[in-house]
């Protein structure tokens, strides 16, 4: 018998306070926003974000959190500007520090991880999709866990990387993170960059990095970029019981 | 609360069919694709598809016995919780009132367990089932159900989110209570009725 489910009272919509912007690459913004209540969510989670015309028309969309559970006095969502969108565009466009804009969440009960579920862990990022994962990793650094993490993650050059300093930062301190980026447009290589698109030998060496079967494999991207890792992993033997997807885009 | 300086300028898409776009979503011609774990790619030798009621299996078909029920199409607009909506999508299918005639069972309980290939499930009433307003579609557009889509055979409710179209269904099972599936364990709604926006669990 299944359990029940849980009775959670409504997720209210709460008025947030844009506090920085960031710019991340050229298509991405990170949008930090104070809110009046704390938020307790688990790495992978997302906010819906909704706006509201003077004439009561209201879009809505939904942005992971970028920012660690740990950070409580800010948080942060990073956006990447879809052109023909509605949305996204009104966020690099028109959203100034100081503006207020309706939050609710945290949502999402499945691509989540948090340092208590333990490891091994494959993170496979595409594009943007690489934010929910970031977050999985600055938890696990905000926490100084040494939980064995590989994040595999495709950007189009060297330039699209988000937040590449820091996850760089990261895998140089040799706590047991791997960041395996690798470049689908760059024309120019560098040094523990790969060139190319994801594929069976890339996650096999990044398997083999983390030299036990990962507990949990999380894949996050477009849908093509899903579709091609997830394939590539079930070839490469992993469970499919183990993958967590988050697609976006057609 | 209005927010600073938001129009709404993209809203045009669906701005000439008042009333046809629930609230918060928006129209999109592309067919984005959603699920929670990799695509199973189930071969139409062994696809089964099971009935039952509880524990106790009623009927099971094969593909080629399964294609053999009368067809039926539907013409729908679909709604993802994740805000998207698409316009005039066409199934073909098998209507849940013919597979129970095939299997000679009138409804025995109010509630059913939608079950998937890829251990998903999800929870829909009886009643959203009947009258022509639930089917296991094995056609999109007229061609065989793409396999990032849900095929061979998903389940088709499209009056509620989409999430409830089970992708890669195997089974249908009557239960006694509304038990939760996959998503509605989750956090997201038992019912979810896009008009009312019933997107997560308490709203």
């Amino acid at each position: 018998m299944s359990p029940e489910p849980a009775r959670a009272p409504k997720l209210q919509w709460q008025s947030a306070t844009v506090v920085a912007i960031e710019s991340r690459t050229s298509t991405v913004k990170s949008f930090f926003f104070r809110l009046p209540r704390t938020l307790n969510f688990v790495p992978g989670q997302h906010m819906d974000v909704r706006l509201t015309a003077p004439d009561g028309y209201q879009a809505q969309r939904s942005y992971s959190i970028a920012s660690a559970p740990e950070e409580t006095d800010r948080y942060e969502l990073a956006i990447e500007l879809l052109q023909d969108g509605e949305v996204s565009p009104f966020f690099f466009n028109t959203v100034a520090v100081g503006d207020e804009i309706e939050l609710r969440g945290p949502i999402g009960g499945h691509f989540r991880w948090s340092v208590a579920d333990g490891g091994p862990l494959l993170l496979v990022g595409g594009g943007s999709g690489v934010v929910p994962l970031a977050c999985m990793l600055r938890h696990r650094a905000a926490r100084g866990s040494s939980v064995p993490i590989a994040l595999v993650y495709s950007a189009r050059t060297a330039a699209d990387i988000i937040f590449d300093d820091e996850l760089h930062a990261m895998h140089t301190r040799r706590d047991g993170f791997h960041f395996v980026p690798t470049l689908t447009r760059d024309a120019n290589p560098t040094p523990g960059r790969r060139i190319g698109r994801i594929d069976t030998s890339l996650l096999a060496d990044t398997l083999a990095l983390l030299q036990s079967t990962p507990k949990l494999v999380f894949v996050c991207g477009a849908n093509a970029f899903v579709e091609t890792a997830t394939d590539a992993l079930l070839a490469l033997g992993v469970s499919p019981s183990t993958i967590r997807t988050e697609r976006y885009g057609g | 609360m209005t927010t600073r300086g938001f129009t709404g300028r993209g809203r045009g898409a669906a701005s000439d069919q008042p009333g046809r776009l629930p609230p918060g979503q928006f129209l999109t011609t592309d067919f984005p694709v959603l699920s929670a774990g990799p695509t199973p790619h189930v071969s139409l030798e062994e696809w089964r598809f099971e009935l039952k009621v509880g524990p106790r299996p009623i009927k099971s078909w094969s593909w080629n016995d399964f294609i053999r029920l009368p067809i039926t199409k539907v013409a729908s607009d679909i709604h993802c919780v994740t805000k998207w909506s698409k316009f005039d999508t066409n199934w073909e299918g098998v209507s849940i009132e013919d597979l129970l005639a095939d299997a000679a069972l009138e409804p025995p309980t109010a509630y059913t367990l939608a079950h998937s290939h890829d251990d998903y499930s999800t929870n829909v009433p009886v009643q959203d089932l009947l009258g022509n307003r639930g089917m296991i579609a094995i056609a999109y557009d007229g061609k065989p159900i793409s396999a990032d889509h849900g095929g061979p055979a998903r389940l088709l409710v499209p009056h509620l989110y989409f999430w409830k179209s089970a992708k890669w269904i195997k089974g249908l099972q009557f239960t006694e209570r509304d038990e939760g599936g996959f998503w509605e364990l989750r956090g997201y709604h038992m019912y979810g009725d896009p008009w009312r926006e019933q997107r997560y669990s308490g709203d």
